[in-house]
C-alpha cells in the first residue's frame, strides 16, 4: 500500500486517495481549432512511461483537494509532491 | 523419466519474413496461425522472459462471449468456438471446462443491464439465458441469496459454454505446434528498439543483437505502450496492476464460475480444489507486477458476502500482471502509423478468453497487410473517428 503525504494533511494511506491519471495534459485553449488527430491525442493518449511518472491524485476521503505527485511506476516509490498548476521538480516554466 | 521438449531452442537468425514481439498466449497464437492459415513459416517470436510467463501465467482463465456490441460478440464469439475445438486441432489438452458463467445483479440498474446483455446477446447468436433468484440457487447452492444479504442477489445472466481452460497448456500448445510448423521461438530476448527505414519498417534491437524483419507485430500486453514508444507512436494505453489469489484447496464445492461486477469479485475452483479469486485492477499505473492490499482486502470482503462457506478458508498465495487497459475497455488491433508495423493490445483484464481468436485475425492482418473483417472495428483510428467500443459494462470486473 502506497503512503501519500498529502500537502495538507500530511501522510496518509493511498485508500484514502484517488489516482487522477497523467498530470501535465493542457486542455486546448481553442478546442474548435483542433483537427480529430490532435483532439484525440489530448483525450485519449497517454505516455505511460516505465519508470518516473507525474500523476494527479486526489485526498478523496480528507480535504477533497487535488495535487501532483512524481513516482516511479516500476518501484512505486515517490520522489516528490506538489502542486497543481507548478511544473514538475526540476523543470522550469 | 524426462520429459522430451516440446520445442526447439533456437539461436536467432539474421532476418525474419515476421518477428513477434511477446511470447504470451497472444503472440504464440499469431505465429502459431501465420504458418498454418497464410503458409508465412520464417517467423520469430522474441520473448523477453520465458514463453507464457507474463499474464498468459497470471490471469484466471475465465472464457466467455456474452459482451455487449456486436463488434465484442463476434470476436469473442468467434474465439470460443475456437476454444471448443482448440485441443484437437492443437493435439494438445487445453482443458477447457464449459462448466457455466454466471454474473449476478445485485441492484435494479444491474438487473436492467443484465438482460438488455441477455437479449443483445441471443441476437447475435450467443447462448445467454437471464436466471431468477430460485434459479440462481439452483444453479449454484453455495451463493447467499437471502433476503437479509449483504449484496442481495435479484438475478443473473449464464452462459453455460462459458468457463475455465488451462493457462499454461494454451502457451505450450501453441508454442509447440508453431515451432513445428517452423517457427523460431526465442526466449531470453527482449526487444529494446525498432528499427525504421523511411516510413517502414525494418527490423528490431534486441538484447541479443539486431533482427532483419519485414514486419514486425507489437503483442507484448503490459508492455505495449513502451513498444509503440520506440516507434514514436502514443497509444491511448495505461498500465495497471491486475491482482488475483488462490486459497488452499479443498473438495469440490463450486462447479461454475460466478462474477460479480458491482461488488468487484469473481471465483471459480480449479481441478487441484484451491479456489481461484481476482477482482478490479488497482488503480495507478504500473509496471511493477503487484498490487496494494486494500484491493484483495475489498475483494475477499465481498466473497465472504456473496459465501459465507468460504470465511474459514486461508488464502495460500497472491499475485500480480500488468494489464493494457484502453479507454473504451476493448482491445487495439491493427496496423500502426508505420508500414509492416502491427499491434495487437489493449486487451486489459480480459484478453485470455480471447487467445485463439486475438491470434487468428492478428495473423490475418499481418499476412494481407489489412486487418481482417472481426478486427477491423478495433483500429487505433477508432480514438480519432470516435467510434468507440464501449464495453465497461461487460467488462467491468476484471476476468
Ligand atoms: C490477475 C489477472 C487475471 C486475469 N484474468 C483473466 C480472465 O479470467 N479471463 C481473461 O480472459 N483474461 C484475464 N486476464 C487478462 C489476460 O491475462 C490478458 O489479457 C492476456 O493474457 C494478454 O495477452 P498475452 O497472453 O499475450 O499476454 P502476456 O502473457 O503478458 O504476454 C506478453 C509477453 O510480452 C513479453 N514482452 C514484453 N515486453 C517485451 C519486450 N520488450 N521484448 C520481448 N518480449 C516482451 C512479456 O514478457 C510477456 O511474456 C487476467 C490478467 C491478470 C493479470
Ligand atoms: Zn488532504
Amino acid at each position: 500500500m502506497l503512503l501519500i503525504a498529502c500537502p495538507w494533511c500530511g501522510p496518509r494511506d493511498e485508500t484514502e486517495f484517488r489516482c487522477g491519471g497523467e498530470a501535465h495534459i493542457a486542455r486546448p485553449k481553442d478546442p474548435d481549432a483542433l483537427d480529430d488527430a490532435a483532439w484525440a491525442d489530448y483525450l485519449f493518449m497517454r505516455r505511460n512511461p516505465k519508470g518516473r511518472h507525474r500523476e494527479r491524485w486526489v485526498h478523496a476521503a480528507g480535504c477533497r483537494r487535488w495535487f501532483n505527485v512524481e513516482r516511479d511506476t516500476v518501484s512505486h516509490v515517490i520522489t516528490a509532491v506538489y502542486p497543481m498548476g507548478k511544473p514538475p521538480p526540476g523543470e522550469g516554466g | 523419466m524426462t520429459w522430451p521438449r516440446l520445442w526447439r531452442d533456437p539461436e536467432p537468425k539474421p532476418a525474419y519474413d515476421a518477428v513477434i514481439v511477446g511470447g504470451g498466449g497472444h503472440g504464440l497464437a499469431t505465429a502459431y496461425y501465420l504458418a498454418k492459415e497464410h503458409g508465412i513459416t520464417n517467423v520469430a517470436v522474441l520473448e523477453k522472459g520465458w514463453l507464457g510467463g507474463g499474464n498468459t501465467a497470471r490471469n484466471t482463465t475465465v472464457i466467455r462471449s456474452n459482451y455487449l456490441w456486436d463488434e465484442s460478440a463476434a470476436i469473442y464469439e468467434f474465439s470460443l468456438k475456437l476454444w471448443e475445438g482448440l485441443s484437437r486441432d492443437l493435439n494438445f489438452n487445453v482443458m477447457l471446462s464449459q462448466r457455466g458463467v454466471l454474473n449476478l445483479a445485485h441492484n435494479l440498474h444491474d438487473r436492467r443491464e443484465a438482460i438488455r446483455r441477455v437479449h443483445a446477446n441471443r441476437l447475435n447468436g450467443i447462448d445467454a439465458e437471464w436466471l431468477d433468484p430460485t434459479a440462481v440457487r439452483a444453479f449454484c447452492p453455495i451463493l447467499n441469496i437471502d433476503a437479509g444479504a449483504r449484496y442481495p442477489v435479484l438475478g443473473a445472466t449464464l452462459q453455460r459454454r462459458g468457463g475455465v481452460a488451462r493457462h499454461d497448456a494454451v502457451a505450450w500448445g501453441y508454442a509447440r505446434a508453431a515451432d513445428a510448423r517452423g517457427v523460431d521461438l526465442i526466449q531470453n530476448c527482449a526487444v529494446t528498439g525498432l528499427r525504421r527505414n523511411g516510413g517502414r519498417i525494418a527490423g528490431v534491437e534486441t538484447s541479443r543483437g539486431f533482427i532483419k524483419a519485414g514486419k514486425v507485430g507489437i503483442v507484448a500486453a503490459g508492455h505495449n505502450s513502451v513498444l509503440a514508444a520506440m516507434a514514436g507512436i502514443r497509444l491511448p494505453i495505461e498500465s495497471h496492476p491486475l491482482q488475483a489469489l488462490v486459497s488452499e484447496p479443498i473438495k469440490p464445492v463450486l462447479d461454475c464460475v460466478v462474477m460479480s461486477n458491482a461488488v468487484h469479485v469473481y471465483v471459480s475452483q480449479s481441478d487441484k480444489g484451491e479456489l481461484v479469486m481476482g477482482a478490479g485492477i488497482d488503480g495507478f499505473n504500473s509496471y511493477a507486477q503487484r498490487g496494494s492490499f486494500p484491493v484483495i482486502e475489498a475483494q475477499m470482503g465481498a466473497v465472504i458476502a456473496l459465501f459465507p462457506i468460504f470465511s474459514r478458508l486461508r488464502m495460500m498465495r497472491s499475485w500480480g500482471g500488468i494489464v493494457d487497459v484502453c479507454p473504451d475497455a476493448s482491445p487495439i488491433i491493427g496496423k500502426l502509423p508505420v508500414d509492416g508495423l502491427y499491434l495487437n493490445g489493449g486487451w486489459g483484464t480480459g484478453g485470455f478468453k480471447a487467445t485463439p481468436g486475438s491470434g487468428f485475425v492478428f495473423a490475418h492482418t499481418i499476412a494481407n497487410d489489412a486487418p481482417h473483417p472481426l478486427a477491423a472495428p478495433f483500429s487505433l483510428e477508432r480514438f480519432t473517428t470516435g467510434a468507440l467500443i464501449d464495453e465497461h459494462g461487460a467488462a467491468a470486473v476484471a476476468h
